[in-house]
């Protein structure tokens, strides 16, 4: 398994037992869905990463910024293994901000994915986007939130929504794993049409949580 | 370090913008700004008026998006610390289309010149150089300018010029910091009136 020097980044996501799929994704005896059946929407459930990385293919999303992260791992696979896309490793999560500024003026598309705790980090650099009009898809996953095991990651965890609304940006919230690609289609739409930012926040509710048991 | 520096930094920045062609550039907040201002306004110039850090990472996405140009980076010694992993990222993704100049004065010009870190301890090229850019140099002689000007124009990327310069101030030139207005001015320019 690699794992990344910072606590509670590590990949795969899918194999990692340091996560486990509690029963807080949704419930199992359905009646959430009235359009589709539940065995679609359980194949959804689990199917999530791939929708989002569709949708970014269909809105011609080409820079993919990141800071690894558990939630995101098999988005970021994915983006890593299309040839059309350009992902960039940062160090720090606001470097993100001004990859895609780059890359706006350029004439291409990015998305930043990043946890919860990398929002603090962008927090004066989002106002190079606000100001200037630059379109800035970002996808966040959370912790902190619901079902944290790890308290030092509660404080930002619990001003992340709010801090984003702050600094300017729409906030869309995703409990269920079945809404993840729609709101990022959504979110992207009105990002690329407006110069807009827009975070889309990716639930413990639906990523589970991190508890800390021994692999070995 | 700890030399007096005499270079005088809009006469260089002049120099290396003389002859800039197709050139994108990117400035960091401060005197860079104002500096490439002076020497200039060009609808290819990205002024950063704030976003402390930035500058490498907007040039950075900037090289990754139009490889086929040159971008060069002009920014500050106070701007280029608040910002040194960006230096690791560029590094990482290697364009060799991006270069980068520091205007090092070893002062914060903008809050009252007070001492940074690279006029006692810290060495921007050796950083660069340590973190995988091909070619970085420090220059401090008008003499070096011509091999500042062939690297930064021409080199394989990614490169970064530390140029030691004179704590003198000069009069101030502001170009537009409308964000918006430079945004969709740089991208008419690059990509076409048509580009909002």
């Amino acid at each position: 398994m690699r794992t990344d020097a910072r606590e509670g980044r590590r990949t795969p996501f899918a194999n990692s037992c340091l996560f486990e799929r509690t029963s807080m994704t949704r419930p199992t005896d359905g009646g959430t869905d009235t359009v589709r059946g539940d065995t679609v929407a359980a194949a959804d459930a689990q199917n999530w990463p791939n929708l989002i990385f569709e949708k970014l293919r269909e809105f011609d999303v080409r820079h993919v910024t990141y800071v690894p992260d558990a939630g995101h791992a098999r988005l970021i696979e994915l983006c890593q293994a299309e040839h059309d896309m350009e992902p960039t490793v940062l160090t720090t999560e606001e470097e993100g901000i001004g990859i895609l500024a780059g890359a706006w003026l350029g004439g291409e598309r990015g998305v930043l994915l990043m946890q919860s705790s990398g929002v603090g980090n962008c927090i004066n650099t989002l106002s190079l986007a606000k100001v200037c009009g630059f379109p800035l898809l970002m996808i966040v996953t959370m912790r902190g939130e619901w079902g944290e095991a790890n308290p030092w990651q509660v404080p930002m965890g619990q001003i992340t929504a709010d801090s984003l609304r702050l600094a300017g940006a729409i906030v869309y919230e995703v409990t269920q794993p079945e809404a993840a690609a729609p709101a990022v289609e959504a979110a992207a739409r009105i990002v690329f049409n407006g110069g807009l930012m827009v975070a889309v926040l990716l639930s413990q509710r639906m990523l589970g949580t991190k508890l800390f048991k021994d692999c070995r | 370090m700890n030399k007096h520096n005499e270079l005088a930094r809009r006469s260089a920045i002049a120099r290396i913008l003389a002859n800039r062609g197709d050139m994108l550039v990117v400035t960091g907040l401060g005197s860079p700004t104002y500096d490439c201002a002076a020497v200039g306004d060009h609808s290819l110039n990205f002024y950063l008026w704030g976003a402390m850090g930035s500058a490498v990472t907007v040039g950075l996405g900037l090289a990754l998006a139009q490889p086929k140009r040159r971008v060069l980076v002009i920014t500050g010694d106070g701007e280029m610390l608040m910002g040194l992993g960006g230096l690791a990222t560029a590094a990482v993704k290697r364009p060799d289309n991006l270069a980068i100049l520091v205007i090092d004065n070893e002062h914060y010009g903008e809050t009252g010149m007070q001492p940074t870190h690279t006029g006692t301890a810290v060495d921007l090229a050796g950083v660069a150089l340590a973190c995988g850019f091909r070619q970085t140099a420090t220059i401090r002689e008008a003499g070096e300018l011509g091999d500042a000007v062939r690297v930064l124009h021409a080199a394989k990327g990614p490169v970064l010029v530390v140029l030691k310069v004179s704590t003198a101030r000069d009069p101030l030139v502001l170009p537009p910091w409308d964000g918006a207005f430079l945004k969709s001015r740089f991208r008419q320019a690059l990509l076409g009136a048509h580009i909002a």
